[in-house]
């Protein structure tokens, strides 16, 4: 038996500290090309414009780089009391206010919704607050399970 | 108008095969920077009490919301911006041997329609090796 030692004190903290993510057209056309986003926007910025966008487009999952990096602020902070020998990812949602675009510079809020535990695992569920400004882009919600320490 | 309208509910948009190698996955660590060794080194996903080295499941989301917003293009030049919202669920992992490739299939189907909201919902189904890997996998796109 054993417990997951997810501390639940820190549902309803947000962390800033990130640094802002500044999307660039290498960065989406290396991911576009693992995941299989062939479509062109993503990679030919002539053929981007043509479609109204601003610069090449991020794929729907892109969002992921930036807000694993900017949960490992909490994740990887002792604090937590995640160990991430022990962790699963079992959920993930993107919503998007609009595209993420090469040129973009992202600001980060991950929010701690929740800690659940049951039987020795815990669910730990943080939101990501995408925004560029004052506007918002995008949210991920990311959904980890953590299994207890075999004792 | 967009074809979306007019497509029956329940019929199938869409299906794509991927072949998942052990590169796809060093690749994905590099261009994601998730570098977890769960994902290339077999001892240490056999010491995490994995059967072997598995996909990253944010890989095999992205595979599957390429193979939709890869569809979207086709219907118009900025078709990929459709999707709103895309959620999954990591049911199974996909195990990845160390030579050679697993197949994933992944399946739209057009799952609702809402004319009045102006948005239908894509269920996307990823099977390797007969098992199904993600669970309640859905896109929200805009009509």
């Amino acid at each position: 038996m054993g417990t997951s030692g997810v501390d639940a004190s820190l549902v309803g903290r947000v962390f800033t500290a990130t640094p802002p993510f500044e999307v660039d057209r290498s960065a989406i056309r290396a991911f576009a090309g693992v995941v299989g986003a062939t479509a062109p926007v993503h990679h030919d910025p002539t053929a981007a414009r043509a479609a109204g966008f601003a610069d090449v487009v991020a794929p729907v999952t892109f969002a992921v780089v930036i807000a694993q990096g900017a949960e490992s602020e909490y994740v990887a902070d002792p604090a937590s009391g995640i160990d991430f020998s022990r962790v699963v990812h079992a959920e993930e949602s993107f919503t998007h206010v609009r595209p993420i675009v090469a040129g973009d510079v992202l600001r980060t809020a991950v929010h701690v919704d929740s800690v659940t535990e049951r039987g020795g695992l815990a669910l730990v569920t943080t939101r990501t607050e995408i925004t560029s400004g004052d506007d918002a882009v995008a949210t991920v919600v990311s959904t980890l399970a953590v299994r207890g320490a075999e004792s | 108008m967009s074809p979306l309208r007019t497509t029956d509910v329940g019929a199938e948009l869409f299906v794509r095969e991927v072949e998942i190698t052990r590169e796809l996955l060093v690749r994905y660590a590099g261009a994601s920077g998730d570098v977890n060794a769960i994902h290339y080194n077999d001892a240490v996903a056999e010491a995490a009490g994995l059967p072997g080295v598995i996909a990253h499941g944010m890989l095999t989301m992205g595979l599957a919301g390429s193979a939709l917003t890869d569809w979207l293009a086709g219907l118009d030049d900025d078709g990929v911006a459709r999707v709103v919202r895309y959620g999954v669920r990591f049911s199974r992992p996909i195990v990845v041997p160390a030579l050679g490739s697993t197949t994933l299939v992944v399946t739209g189907t057009l799952g609702a329609r809402d004319d009045e909201a102006g948005t239908a919902r894509v269920d996307l189904r990823a099977v390797c090796d007969g098992v199904t890997v993600l669970g309640k996998a859905q896109a929200t796109i805009t009509l």
